[in-house]
């Protein structure tokens, strides 16, 4: 089929938006630098621009995956007539080239919203924080337009048909997984923007955190969400029920999340008390940098890994670069700009300051533990000494202490008190919620279990930690004379979003706890009418059947599941699917999701004489994972409506109003 | 002062962070090619395309400097790769075809309609020899010298620039 000019519309309009993102980044620092409020005004017409025409490159892509033009090399080789609409669209993503494209569409979607959102800021501050927003938009934009263009056409000899989708992509899990992670990733983008343009400026002050406090927070929690889906994603989908593999790309996506949790704890300190200045605007650089980096491995090929994209040395050295100039430009601008006076704030080592120092200490020796086990077997490598890979045994051995470490000042965090406290004062407010963590902690296996299990202990002990101390804190604090209802009511939403965001932490390592020590797998043959037991349920293989579906074959086994001696059962209907296009078989999982269990079974091999190796897992407490992970999400999203940002806004109208009508006025 | 220089202290790890990604870049962690360079061809008995009766093995690549040419009718970059094939045959090189993965009408069809550059053409249905080259789809070239050992492996369609860059001067040095 023959669309004409879609894709080279598509192309035009990128390279348009390549040359407004040049604008965007030359005159509105030019004129900041220069004092020049005419240069300093193209900032905004020109981050609206680059959305707009990005938006309009981003649709001819995606109309070309819609309408099968397959003389479109990308569409070819990622798209097949017979993938289902809501695939088609999503394939868009599923490839080197398109992801970048959608990469830089977030990008200029973050701008146009700081643009819009950010109008109380000073002149030269928004100048400045669009203006690296645009240099950081120019280097994207080149890499697509020069080494990844996802409009290059395969004429003459054009295929009759795609390559397909990778079948391991054509799940519910991809289409939404990427688009959140990017979001997190290129939303650091504007903090980093803010620290850039306070570097340049000069201007560092509580103002400025308040600006960059709640874009930082959206993208965290995007992160997160994003980090989520992933796991969830690999999950159901790769077929053997784990949650977190420790790959390296998974670590690229992890590594600017920790150095993000350390970035919006120490925004806090310099909000509230004006120190960590400096340190805080060198997270900000770093949490971006990394996501960046995190960019470069997946593309460049320099690491092996199950979710690389097709190796390219041409790319990686283009994102190098980019990297290089990104980070290193920027790290020397912090070594010279840097806040001079170090004014200390004091604070005394029993405060929340030092609480948060410790955190942000321990969150960056975690995030430079995952970042030199990521990186090790390329260092390696690189100095002749060896191929290795480093794996979970590494990772595990370190995160999971270092966790637990930063857990325990986790759980004092929210009863201490800024600049300094009394230790016997701490000590009153937590030291019940300590015992009574110790206790349910060291109980709970025995119960559960029915044995002593020092690391579901430990696991239960330190969630209790965060959670208990917290509750405590919350029933004092919504203390008040008109009633417990009332006193619920003050309490600010900032409040509320830090509640939430630890608890979610609880939460999570509840999951991880209990699914890592009682998980049970068993693998068994079975033939129509076999049964198997696990964790008290039983699994009957009642049918085997072969389906077709639209771009696959499929054979399925009904599988009957009761629980005991109840009389309830249900079916459960895994797959092993054969793709067409591409000749892939694939297995697909089935679930029996549950707030404490899940039930998972795949089919393995077909094994002679009609039957199957099957694969029965019963994973208690799985979906807390993920549920931690909304929470915290949720947290950082409910930090942001608190109204200390909505009465910024209320200052700014009020503001603006005579403004107005002092223009409306002139005119 | 001293506060300046510790400031400088992230720029200085970032930049030997970035200096061995930027010796990352040249490594490949699959290291594909070194575990066919410098190895004899792998020993193979297969029909040849024209004629089922007249079965070839490894000896034919002997006392030459041969390239072998992976393709199939199924693949649309192999009919692109075709001149180019064709010229470094007029150019006299030897070239030998596999053809992979195919059946005997399609591939004779195939060479009716684009060209025929190979002196003869191994046909290997069940991809026996591919799995055997660690072909990962088609076209792949090999260049094998006069003793049979595999010395150049190209994945990929072969461009008439790379005709001129890196498959004739890797004839030459081979010869």
């Amino acid at each position: 089929m023959q669309t004409l000019l879609i894709p080279e519309i598509g192309h035009f309009a990128l390279i348009i938006a390549l040359l407004m993102a040049l604008v965007q980044g030359v005159m509105p620092l030019a004129g900041a630098a220069t004092r020049r409020p005419l240069w300093m005004a193209y900032a905004r017409p020109m981050a609206t621009g680059q959305f707009l025409f990005l938006a309009i490159a981003y649709l001819c892509l995606t109309a070309s995956y819609l309408l099968d033009d397959f003389s479109v090399a990308n569409v070819a080789n990622n798209s097949n007539s017979l993938l289902p609409w809501y695939y088609k669209a999503s394939a868009v993503w599923g490839n080197h080239e398109g992801s970048v494209l959608l990469w830089s569409l977030i990008l200029a979607g973050w701008t146009f919203a700081v643009s819009h959102f950010s109008r109380e800021l000073p002149r030269d501050m928004l100048a400045r924080v669009l203006g690296v927003m645009g240099l950081v938009s120019v280097g994207f934009l080149a890499f697509v337009l020069i080494t990844s263009n996802p409009f290059e056409r395969l004429l003459p000899n054009l295929p009759d048909d795609g390559a397909d989708l990778n079948p391991l992509l054509q799940d519910f899990g991809l289409i939404v997984h990427p688009p959140m992670l990017y979001m997190g990733y290129v939303g650091f983008s504007v903090v980093f923007a803010f620290a850039i343009a306070a570097l340049l400026g000069g201007r560092l002050d509580s103002a400025w955190t308040r600006w960059a406090r709640p874009w930082t927070n959206i993208a965290w929690a995007f992160l997160t969400v994003g980090i989520a889906l992933g796991s969830w994603w690999a999950y159901y989908e790769l077929g053997w029920g784990g949650w977190w593999f420790w790959d390296p790309v998974e670590n690229a996506s992890l590594l600017p999340w920790l150095a993000g949790t350390a970035l919006i704890h120490s925004l806090a300190v310099t909000e509230k008390r004006g120190s960590f200045k400096s340190w805080t605007v060198l997270l900000a650089i770093s949490t971006f940098s990394l996501s960046l980096m995190g960019t470069f491995l997946v593309r460049s090929g320099v690491l092996t890994s199950v979710h690389a994209f097709a190796n390219d040395p041409a790319r990686g050295l283009f994102i190098l670069v980019l990297l290089g100039i990104t980070v290193g430009l920027s790290l020397l601008l912090f070594a010279l700009r840097a806040p001079r006076v170090s004014h200390q704030v004091g604070f005394n080592w029993l405060s929340r300051d030092a609480l948060l120092l410790i955190n942000n200490i321990l969150l960056i020796i975690i995030t430079v533990t995952v970042l030199l086990g990521t990186v090790y077997p390329l260092l390696l490598d690189a100095l002749n000494l060896g191929k290795i890979s480093v794996g979970p045994p590494y990772f595990n051995a370190l995160f999971v202490p270092l966790t637990v470490l930063l857990c325990l000042f986790m759980g004092l965090g929210p009863l201490s008190r800024w600049k300094r406290m009394d230790g016997r004062d701490l000590f009153k407010r937590s030291w019940l919620a300590g015992l009574a963590a110790l206790l349910i902690g060291m109980a709970a296996p025995l119960a559960y279990g029915g044995e002593w299990n020092l690391k579901v202990s430990l696991g239960l002990v330190v969630a209790l930690w965060i959670v208990l101390p917290m509750a405590r804190d919350l029933w004092t604090k919504s203390r008040h004379s008109a009633g417990r209802l009332a006193g619920v009511k003050r309490l600010s939403l900032a409040y509320w979003g830090m509640v939430l965001g630890h608890l979610g932490v609880a939460v999570t390592i509840i999951g991880v706890t209990v699914v890592s020590n009682y998980a049970i797998e068993r693998n068994v043959r079975m033939g129509v009418g076999d049964s198997a037991q696990v964790a008290g349920y039983t699994f009957t293989m009642t049918e085997l059947a072969s389906r077709r579906g639209p771009n696959y074959l499929a054979d399925t086994a009904l599988i009957e599941v009761k629980r005991g001696d109840s009389r309830r059962e249900f079916v459960m209907e895994p797959e092993k699917r054969l793709y067409i296009a591409r000749g892939m078989p694939m297995t697909q999982v089935a679930l029996s999701p549950g707030l404490f269990r899940d039930l998972y079974v795949a089919m393995g091999e077909e094994l002679e004489g009609d039957s199957w190796a099957m694969r029965l897992q019963y994973k208690p407490f799985v979906r807390w994972l993920w549920l931690g992970a909304l929470l915290m999400a949720a947290g950082g999203i409910m930090a942001v409506v608190d109204k200390r940002y909505r009465r910024a806004a209320a200052v700014r109208d009020s503001k603006s109003a005579p403004a107005a009508r002092a223009r409306e006025a002139t005119a | 002062m001293t506060r300046r220089l510790l400031l400088l202290l992230p720029l200085v790890g970032f930049l030997v962070l970035g200096s061995f990604l930027y010796l990352g870049l040249s490594i490949n962690p699959f290291e594909r090619d070194s575990a066919l360079m410098a190895r004899e061809f792998p020993a193979f008995e297969l029909a040849t395309l024209g004629d089922p009766d007249q079965v070839v093995d490894e000896s034919l690549l002997e006392g030459e400097v041969t390239l072998v040419n992976v393709w199939g009718e199924w693949c649309p970059t192999c009919k692109q790769e075709m001149p180019q094939l064709l010229d470094l045959a007029e150019r006299g090189v030897r070239l030998v075809g596999v053809d992979y993965k195919d059946t005997r009408d399609k591939g004779r069809d195939f060479l009716d309609t684009y060209g025929n550059p190979f002196e003869i053409n191994i046909f290997d249905p069940e991809g026996t020899l591919g799995f055997d080259l660690g072909v990962y789809g088609a076209p792949e070239t090999f260049l094998v010298d006069r003793d049979g050992i595999i010395r150049y492996h190209h994945t990929g369609y072969i461009t008439p620039v790379d005709v001129r860059e890196t498959i004739l001067p890797e004839v030459e040095k081979w010869r």
